[in-house]
């Protein structure tokens, strides 16, 4: 698994760090995605995919 | 996309089919997730409009400014759609539903039956009287919408926007941020104030002021003047300011008058229980769901982003055997200017104000809101972060 991150579409919503706090963070001043591991293991699969549907921005791709 | 085959083949295509009426985001997530859940069974995505699901949030800020080209408000690629194995149906709006024998009424007399139906029509820009009738007054809900005012805003007009709420601040943010000579009218003495109450919508209207938006708060519309083309809006003190374009932005009301006839209850939006389900193979998600909260133990109907996704990621569980109630702590989020105003909870009418982290004359802080001495919502003006952290102090209004 793989995750891009788009820093422009972000928003700051921090939906992605509810749903994985291991994968993503965000920045203190304006809130936008960090990304913590771009190929996390196997088991946080399913977190990173809900983090991918939960974003309001679509500002997360996962590629399997 | 229209579907080509034989319309007789959809009538009596009532094996295992989920029908999914609204094709925005509420409708797409639910289909994902349906797929995503293992759902295998035949799905119908039916659309209004005909463009592909399309991001609604763009639209008053990076469309109308033209930061964005309108395609990348896509909401998916087109591969996307085949790869779901969605039928889909769009440019054709839902006319009526028959519960007894389970079909859906489309415009042009296609019926389409269905054996779970889930309803995401969303809702429609409320309008005021004695002002539609002129060329260039707009209302702001589709990407079509959204590319008609664009076009008219690059003549450099006088622009006026009726309702200082989410959408009505944020155009009113966007085309003065182009540089045009932006008025803002709402009948109370704030913006947002219904939103977020007296205290922040002060901040709010400081923020526009200084910017270089001119407010008229606490002031209503009475008509719009000028022969085929809006050129000036009367205001109930009776004064009249020149206006080349005008946004009406004062709400929605849910698009649920296709459901009229039909036995399901609505009350400002299609009710429907924790569950979201409206009746025994009907459900419903975004904007158009009012449904009961458990969280908060109270019936709400939201018209925010985010709520669709979750809302829809909800309905396709439950479509597929879960009984999961839905008990979101709502989140929103709203970019004026410089100001990234997010929030979780509710926000009732009399919930006082705190700020509790930074400082509103640097306009960066957190404020809790706090309701019969419980905090409910929480609130952060460009301090993301520490707003995330401060949304586990929100708990349930005392009953």
């Amino acid at each position: 698994m793989r995750i891009d991150i788009d820093v422009d579409q972000c928003v700051g919503a921090g939906q992605c760090v509810l749903a994985a706090a291991q994968v993503f963070d965000q920045r203190d001043d304006d809130g936008i995605v960090v990304l913590l591991q771009d190929e996390p293991h196997s088991e946080l699969r399913e977190a990173v995919r809900q983090a991918a549907l939960l974003c309001p921005t679509n500002a997360i791709r996962v590629h399997e | 996309m229209p579907d080509k085959r034989d319309p007789s083949t959809r009538v009596s295509g009532g094996n295992d089919r989920i029908v999914v009426v609204g094709a925005s985001a509420a409708g797409l997530t639910t289909v994902e997730s349906l797929r995503r859940d293992g759902y295998a069974g035949r799905i119908t995505l039916i659309g209004k409009e005909s463009r592909l699901p399309y991001d609604r949030p763009p639209l008053s800020k990076q469309v109308l400014t033209g930061a964005w080209h309108p395609e990348r408000t896509a909401l998916r690629a087109p591969a996307t759609y085949d790869q779901l194995d969605v039928d889909l149906l769009l440019g054709v709006p839902a006319t009526g539903l028959d519960m007894s024998t389970q079909q859906v009424y489309l415009h042009g007399g296609e019926r389409i039956s269905y054996d779970k139906l889930v309803i995401t029509t969303g809702v429609t820009p409320r309008r005021l009287t004695n002002v539609h009738h002129l060329a260039g007054v707009h209302v702001l809900r589709t990407l079509d919408d959204a590319l008609a005012l664009e076009a008219e805003l690059r003549c450099e007009p006088k622009v006026v926007v009726i309702g200082a709420g989410f959408l009505g601040c944020e155009v009113a943010a966007s085309a003065r941020s182009l540089g045009l000579d932006v008025t803002l009218v709402d009948p109370l003495p704030v913006p947002m104030m219904r939103q977020f109450g007296l205290r922040l919508g002060q901040q709010v209207a400081e923020l526009h002021r200084d910017h270089g938006v001119r407010l008229r708060i606490g002031t209503g519309v009475t008509r719009a003047l000028g022969q085929q083309r809006v050129d000036s809006v009367e205001l109930s003190d009776g004064s009249v300011i020149d206006a080349d374009v005008v946004l009406v932005a004062i709400g929605s009301t849910p698009a649920t008058e296709w459901l009229t006839a039909s036995q399901l209850k609505l009350d400002d939006g299609l009710v429907c229980d924790s569950l979201c389900r409206a009746a025994p193979n009907i459900f419903a998600a975004g904007d158009v769901a009012r449904w009961h909260n458990p969280r908060f133990d109270l019936s709400m109907r939201v018209e925010h982003r985010m709520n669709a996704t979750e809302q829809a990621m909800a309905v396709a569980s439950n479509l597929v055997g879960a009984t999961t109630p839905f008990a979101p702590m709502p989140y929103f989020w709203t970019d004026q200017f410089d100001a990234r105003i997010q929030a979780y909870g509710i926000f009732p009418s009399g919930c006082d104000m705190t700020i509790t982290c930074g400082d509103s004359a640097e306009r960066r802080f957190v404020a809790h809101f706090t309701h019969k001495a419980r905090v409910v919502g929480v609130l952060g003006w460009n301090m993301p972060k520490k707003l995330r952290e401060a949304r586990n102090l929100i708990t349930a209004p005392s009953s």
